[in-house]
């Protein structure tokens, strides 16, 4: 596993800087003169060519590099960015990611696009360096047309190569030889920096430069020089004024006569994933699933050792078991913060689907997203790709109208979709909301009713009938999508949800739109348990969901009231005594102890037998043998080696009055 | 039933495991047996199916515990001093599960000839035959040899 194959990490790398190129394409769409983006969407394209023709991808790096020449106009800034522009290099990602998939087979493909691509830039070009043509005369000024042609200036650049510079092969010789091409050059080095020769790390660059550089290109073409490697590098540019490039002997002294164009570049493409590259690493999500493994068994051994300590004498076992539950605590944060990953990464992916859906089915669309630094579990990232694509497609497709409807309904043309997340409490709520037609309560009802889910005069909240959606095989057929306006397969995305232990709430005005919230834990590892025993079993209840603990009066010990619920401060509690959902042969206890938990909207007491504490709770899953059992989430392993159960809460409380019903059912029964 | 095995292993034995269940000897494939364990804590899934109503910590891994003398219509008596865990593999539509099995008395690893396997009678048998892949002799005796497959996915549904 150590070793992994170069070619799946250009895969990789490739998939990544394929994002981050669609990214900025897409950012291109919206602000079309953002130099920084321009750079960003070559640097991607670069880097996929110098990694593709080194690992062999030679066709790859051909078309990149077809590409990029056609490209390379739009960086110059001599060719304005157009919606067909970006539309072209959106296709030409898309070619260049099934050539890497399938070597061999879309080559002829690439040629089509790259003419398409010419034939955008020239036209464009045509235009703009026709001055003469007065309707194109305003884009002139905007883009200045081709071989920059800047008075004669002199600029002073200092620079400092990432620590690491060398390593990743950067060659500081070729930046000066570069600087050298534009125009005169004076380059000192200052070597201030440099450790004495015992301490010296033959791989570290420890030199700084100050090339004083007279030219008549422009800053650009300075930035230029410096745009492969500046992650991590510092960079300043200043002009130097005419009369001030001779005193460049003083540089302190004339600090003061210089134009003040200092700038500091920092890691540059703050849009890109390239930022990243700094100080990060990357990382295989298998090691990190391994590490997690490993942290859940520390955690349970290091439960093991504390109830020794606890039953121990030993002052110094004691103060060992406190100083590793500390260690173990904060290594186990630490591991769930490397797992949990921004959800604006999966964000991003959408904008792509937005923007196509879009054109393919002629509606406008804002695509307004929010809370991408929200972080979730990662594997929950991933598996949430899907039911949001879903969604969103829903969203487009059938929620919004098509923008003559919407006009005749007094809204704008213009569509919105909103997909946002935030946490609450121990949770992450994402929601998709539109601002479309809104589900269509009748058309649902009709459906339901054809498919025997409901009956024909039963009063169903529209709550609960939005729910139907949800129904298997409820909106397989075609003409029902339309109806309904929801579509296919919305079981599998509530079947994803429940999956990862989350819970899915559906709204809609008539008109008004629609929205779908997304309710998911922060991670699927471990949690904060309240450990309870009923009967002889001992069983996990998530800390989040529980809001206090109260003794049963003991009037309602009796088990055979015909009322379960207890006063809290003047709030009727329900309550359900877990003994009997879970068959416990075992006799009553006295003292029994209720825990009240929060269950969507409601609050519902569990009485158990004992409360016996807080405990860490690695989760794990059940097998598929367990599958159908609903009433929990999972399992963990306790401090003395056995298994306890972990409650989920809503479906237990589903359970408990499915239960009731039944025990009423069977009581009427007998009465009469 | 048993003419994957009769056409797979045709050439060769078939080495098991073989236990006791109540009056029965199983054989189990010994390559997908795991390890045997001594009785270990069991923890009751409640509302799960009888048939696998527990679980059970196999070294920091959870592990479903199912009772095949449930299927196979047997007593079942707690354990005593004999009484074993076989930890074992199965596939479940194509995806490995480790569960384990609970067994009276663990016998030994025997071959068993590939040409005394015959398959499950139709009649004459008080369990499923779907659960049963085969039957071996060995001596005088006969052993059944469950199909867990079958067992764990049928009951799954």
């Amino acid at each position: 596993m150590t070793v992994m194959d170069p070619r799946d990490v250009f895969h990789q790398e490739a998939r990544e800087l394929l994002d981050q190129l669609e990214e900025a394409l897409l950012d291109l769409g919206n602000a079309s003169d953002d130099r920084d983006l321009v750079d960003c969407a070559f640097r991607a394209l670069h880097t996929i060519k110098g990694s593709g023709s080194m690992f062999g991808f030679d066709e790859v790096a051909g078309f990149v590099h077809e590409f990029e020449t056609a490209f390379d106009r739009v960086r110059k800034g001599s060719v304005a960015i157009s919606p067909p522009l970006v539309q072209v290099a959106l296709a030409a990602k898309d070619h260049i990611a099934r050539l890497i998939a399938e070597p061999g087979r879309h080559v002829a493909d690439g040629e089509a696009i790259l003419k398409n691509l010419r034939a955008i830039v020239s036209n464009d070009e045509g235009s703009d360096s026709g001055d003469t043509f007065p309707l194109a005369g305003g884009r002139v000024a905007a883009a200045d047309p081709s071989p920059v042609q800047t008075p004669v200036q002199t600029w002073r650049v200092k620079f400092r190569l990432a620590e690491n510079a060398l390593v990743l092969g950067a060659n500081p010789l070729l930046l000066l030889d570069e600087l050298r091409e534009l125009g005169p050059c004076e380059v000192r080095v200052k070597t201030d920096a440099v450790p004495p020769l015992e301490s010296t790390d033959p791989e570290v660059c420890y030199l700084d430069w100050e090339v004083v550089v007279t030219t008549n290109r422009d800053r650009q073409a300075i930035d230029d020089v410096f745009i492969f490697i500046a992650d991590g590098m510092e960079l300043s540019i200043e002009t130097v004024a005419a009369d001030a490039a001779d005193a460049a002997d003083a540089p302190a002294a004339d600090k003061a006569a210089t134009a003040k164009v200092v700038e500091i570049d920092k890691p540059r493409d703050s849009a890109g994933a390239g930022a990243k590259g700094g100080t990060s690493v990357r990382v295989a999500a298998e090691r990190l699933d391994e590490l997690m493994d490993r942290v859940g068994e520390l955690v349970i051994a290091q439960a093991r050792l504390s109830q020794l300590a606890v039953a121990s004498d030993d002052a110094n076992l004691k103060s060992v078991a406190e100083e590793m539950e500390r260690l173990a605590s904060g290594l186990r944060d630490t591991t769930m913060g490397i797992r949990m990953v921004p959800i604006g990464s999966l964000f991003g992916r959408f904008r792509r689907l937005v923007h196509d859906l879009s054109r393919d089915l002629d509606k406008e669309v804002d695509f307004v997203t929010a809370g991408e630094e929200t972080e979730l579990d990662k594997t929950v990232i991933e598996r949430l790709a899907d039911p949001l694509v879903h969604l969103i497609r829903n969203s487009i497709d059938h929620g919004l109208e098509v923008p003559s409807r919407r006009i005749a309904a007094g809204k704008a043309a213009r569509g919105q979709v909103r997909l946002s997340a935030v946490h609450t409490g121990s949770e992450v709520a994402i929601s998709i909301v539109d601002d479309g037609a809104g589900l269509n309560a009748d058309r649902i009802r009709a459906k339901a009713e054809e498919a025997g889910l409901i009956a024909p005069d039963a009063k169903v909240a529209d709550h609960d009938l939005f729910q139907m959606v949800f129904h298997p095989g409820f909106s397989t057929a075609k003409e029902i999508t339309a109806l309904s306006g929801r579509g296919v397969g919305m079981d599998v995305v509530k079947r994803t949800i429940e999956g990862l232990r989350g819970r899915i709430d559906l709204g809609s005005r008539p008109g008004g739109g629609t929205t779908v919230t997304l309710r998911l834990p922060l991670t699927l590892a471990i949690i904060e348990g309240m450990l309870v025993r009923v009967g002889r079993g001992r069983y996990s209840i998530p800390l989040s969901a529980v809001e206090e603990c109260v003794e049963l009066p003991r009037d309602a010990e009796a088990a055979n009231s015909g009322r379960n619920f207890l006063n809290i401060r003047g709030h009727l509690v329900p309550f359900l005594r877990l003994r009997e959902l879970f068959k416990t042969r075992a006799a009553i206890e006295p003292h029994q102890k209720v825990v009240i938990v929060s269950a969507g909207e409601s609050r519902v007491g569990l009485v158990v037998d004992q409360v016996i504490g807080n405990s860490q709770t690695v989760i794990k899953s059940l097998s598929k043998l367990h599958a159908d059992v609903e009433t929990f989430s999972g399992a963990t392993i306790l401090g003395d080696g056995t298994v306890a159960l972990i409650l989920d809460v809503a479906h237990l409380v589903n359970f408990g009055q499915e239960f009731e019903n039944r025990l009423r059912d069977e009581r009427i029964g007998r009465a009469a | 039933m048993n003419i994957g095995i009769q056409s797979n292993h045709a050439d060769r034995a078939m080495t098991a495991l073989t236990l006791r269940l109540q009056d029965e000897v199983f054989a189990i494939d010994a390559e997908s047996v795991r390890e045997i364990l001594d009785v270990v804590p069991i923890s009751d899934v409640p509302n799960a199916k009888a048939f696998v109503g527990g679980l059970i910590n196999v070294r920091g891994r959870i592990v479903p515990l199912a009772d095949l003398r449930l299927l196979f219509g047997m007593d079942r008596p707690p354990p005593d001093v004999n009484t074993r865990i076989v930890v074992i593999e199965v596939d479940l539509d194509g995806e490995p599960t480790i569960v384990a099995i609970l067994a009276d008395r663990v016998l030994d690893v025997t071959e068993i000839e590939a040409a005394t396997i015959e398959e499950a009678p139709k009649i004459g048998m008080r369990w499923r035959p779907e659960y049963v892949r085969g039957i071996g002799k060995r001596g005088d005796e006969f052993i059944i040899i469950p199909n867990m497959g079958k067992i764990f996915t049928l009951e799954d549904g």
